[in-house]
């Protein structure tokens, strides 16, 4: 039976698979970029008309494929994100001069956006740990795209520290696995649905063992710290829609998992440890990234270490739960993805315009790019969590879910560390976009309209939802959160 | 639940193989020839090809059958020979930088094994299986994922990482295959594709560190900091 749910999902996962297999026949750089394009506007077109139905959880092909409100929202992070960047690629890639290796460039383009898009839908714990693994791999090749010594290094650093530490998530997987025999059988699929139901009658200690170890796996793909070290290596050398892809895209699918797994830790009656541990992971990787972000000298650097950051926030969020805690961590999933394209598109094109990867090089942003410089420099005060942008309203929803669940250390600490990170982020923005310095001739050409065009496109909607948030979204947040055990409530978006 | 109630004859069979990986992962950690390393994999990889076709044949599981052949077609063949040529071309033979002692290291290892001892030795308790090989099979697992990320911390050249890596990953499927023999065959067939996949993509990126960066100890890659 053909839904049109599964219509759409059918769609969703086929249009950047034609689109891979037709820019490797044809091989032309001009055609591959619109196939790309073409490939992302579908993608993000059927996943809007999934959620807009809204028929529920479904599952498709054998029950290997899960359509459901959690997996959808990260989807549709990720085919959001995947759109401008492959919108704002299209210039900025010329800018590489690769032009022959372009259509490679573009196949492996989309088929990261196809492994992001895939993963959050994997109804099987085991088939969500290799779409996983698939993201690394494939991610890998992107960001040693330019071949330099510096970004060779970057994805070395990545795929070791990746796969060590997502092999860490296969063995939770094993455990989990493990624990379910002894409650339902030696044989069985292990969905995310039988192993929730299960849990309840799971070895407590088994599967505090076996969360753990998935916690640190997937927490590794997260960027949580202190296992974010690839994070600011891989963002930082990759092309900058690369970077975009992996910071917006990449990191919620991988949240997507610990989220899941966090529901049935909470079924398991293990709640204290599994929250306690993801709420220290989420403020230490707030303190590391307030830490580099204040005496950052690298302009990527800077915005790799923000998604650090705003990781820690979404981990908090989820593990403060609540209807507030998981509806503020989901709008805020969105709202990083939104806002961390821009910077990295503003990023990427200051960096080709200057010609330097450094903060000391950039100067007068503002002066000679002036659309350019404003709206990047709006997406920093929005990244900040400075109103009236969207990140706002969605850090002020985990803020008080903390203090509705009494964590008023941890709150004061990241209500600290925000204004840290809020001090030194701008700090650097000022320097880069209003102070004088050596008098510096960036390359006026560079930046085109179409490489502008993403990041308004991402900003706008930003200071929208900033203003209103959409009571449609507050309500597909409730149902994630009851799905993920909550209790149910109903009431108005915050 | 297979491992509760093994007849002792499977049982001393499985536990020998499950001792003799994790001896080998121990000759990996004494030596400083690449060729070592590699030998030992390919020794451990056939172990585990061993242990899956005596559990398909003790358990009742035809299906691990296939497994074993997989096993041993991949990683005790194929995955060994991919490394063989990648080393030849390099032209590096052994571990030149080395931060800690082959010595130390193995004093390292052995609190490791130790400490997954005690993990396991818990765990079985709690679920009443103390004595039977399952704690074994826990043992071995934890401690070949902490033998690995012993490798990956103290060895600097990139195929000793990469053999770090696939160590880390044969410790999972040993203990997966003791203790949940009836995890769905689909998935293991795919983690070994996996893991060729990851192999390729570890060739290809050895190709760019020698040509771009001049060198395969990683000790070199440390433009990015901070």
């Amino acid at each position: 039976m053909m839904t049109v749910t599964g219509i759409s999902a059918l769609l969703l996962t086929l249009a950047p698979a034609l689109a891979i297999v037709l820019i490797l026949l044809i091989g032309k750089p001009r055609a591959a970029e619109a196939m790309n394009l073409a490939a992302s506007a579908v993608s993000l077109a059927a996943i809007l008309a999934i959620l807009v139905r809204d028929d529920g959880t479904a599952t498709f092909w054998g029950g290997y494929v899960i359509v459901d409100g959690l997996g959808t929202w990260a989807v549709l992070c990720a085919a959001i994100v995947y759109f401008l960047a492959s919108l704002y690629a299209v210039h900025y890639m010329r800018l590489l001069g690769e032009e022959a290796r372009l259509p490679r460039f573009y196949a492996m383009f989309a088929a990261f956006g196809l492994s992001t898009l895939v993963a959050p839908l994997m109804n099987n714990a085991g088939l969500y740990w290799i779409a996983v693994e698939l993201t690394t791999l494939i991610s890998t090749f992107l960001v040693a795209f330019e071949r330099e010594p510096a970004s060779i290094e970057a994805a070395w650093k990545y795929i070791i520290v990746v796969s060590a530490g997502i092999s860490l998530a296969l063995l939770g997987t094993v455990l989990f696995y493990w624990a379910g025999t002894f409650v339902i059988g030696p044989t069985y699929d292990m969905t995310w649905k039988v192993l929730h139901d299960a849990a309840p009658r799971l070895n407590p200690q088994l599967a505090s063992l076996a969360f753990l170890l998935v916690l640190i796996g997937y927490g590794t793909k997260v960027g949580l710290a202190p296992m974010h070290t690839w994070l600011p290596d891989a963002h930082s050398e990759g092309p900058a829609p690369v970077s975009a892809l992996l910071s917006g895209a990449l990191l919620n699918t991988a949240m997507v998992g610990v989220v899941r797994y966090l529901a049935i830790a909470d079924a398991a009656g293990i709640s204290a440890l599994a929250r306690g541990t993801l709420l220290a992971l989420g403020a230490f990787s707030l303190f590391v990234a307030a830490l580099f972000i204040v005496r950052q000298k690298g302009v990527k650097r800077l915005m790799a270490y923000s998604s650090v950051e705003h990781m820690g926030v979404i981990a908090l969020g989820f593990g403060f739960g609540g209807s507030l805690g998981v509806g503020g961590a989901l709008y805020h999933m969105l709202n990083h993805s939104l806002n961390k394209s821009a910077m990295f598109f503003g990023a990427g094109a200051v960096m080709r315009a200057y010609g330097t990867k450094r903060i000391p090089g950039i100067r007068q942003v503002l002066k000679h790019f002036p659309v350019l410089g404003a709206l990047w420099l709006a997406g920093a005060v929005a990244i900040t969590g400075a109103p009236p942008f969207a990140l706002f309203l969605s850090e002020l929803a985990i803020i008080r879910a903390g203090l509705a669940a009494s964590h008023y250390v941890l709150i004061g600490l990241m209500a600290v560390l925000l204004i840290v990170i809020f001090v030194g982020f701008l700090n650097q923005f000022r320097i880069m976009v209003f102070e004088d310095g050596k008098p510096c001739d960036p390359d006026v050409r560079a930046v085109t309209p179409l490489m502008i065009a993403p990041m308004a496109l991402a900003i706008v909607p930003l200071l929208v939802m900033g203003l209103w948030w959409p009571q449609a979204f507050w309500d597909h947040f409730q149902t994630i959160a009851l799905s993920l055990g909550g209790s149910p409530v109903s009431g108005t978006a915050p | 639940m297979l491992v509760a109630q093994l007849e002792p004859l499977p049982a001393a069979l499985f536990s020998l193989l499950a001792i003799g990986s994790l001896l080998l992962s121990f000759v990996m950690l004494g030596s400083r020839w690449l060729r070592h390393y590699l030998f030992a994999f390919a020794a451990q990889s056939w172990l585990i090809a061993i242990l899956s076709a005596a559990i398909g044949y003790y358990g009742g599981y035809p299906e691990l059958y296939i497994v074993a052949v997989l096993t041993a077609a991949f990683r005790g063949l194929l995955l060994p020979y991919l490394i063989f040529r990648i080393i030849r071309r390099m032209l590096v033979h052994r571990e030149v930088s080395v931060t800690l002692q082959v010595s130390s290291t193995i004093v390292i290892g052995a609190f490791a094994v130790i400490f997954a001892l005690a993990v396991a030795y818990r765990i079985g308790s709690a679920l009443n299986l103390g004595g039977t090989i399952a704690v074994l099979a826990l043992t071995v697992m934890l401690s070949m994922k902490l033998i690995g990320f012993l490798m990956l911390s103290v060895r600097h050249e990139a195929l000793s990482q990469i053999l770090g890596l696939l160590v880390l990953e044969n410790g999972v499927f040993l203990g997966a295959q003791i203790l949940v023999p009836g995890m769905p065959l689909l998935i293991e067939i795919v983690i070994l594709f996996d893991l060729l996949i990851v192999v390729a993509c570890f060739g290809v990126l050895v190709r760019y560190l020698v040509a771009h960066v001049g060198t395969t100890s990683t000790l070199e890659l440390k433009r990015l900091v901070g």
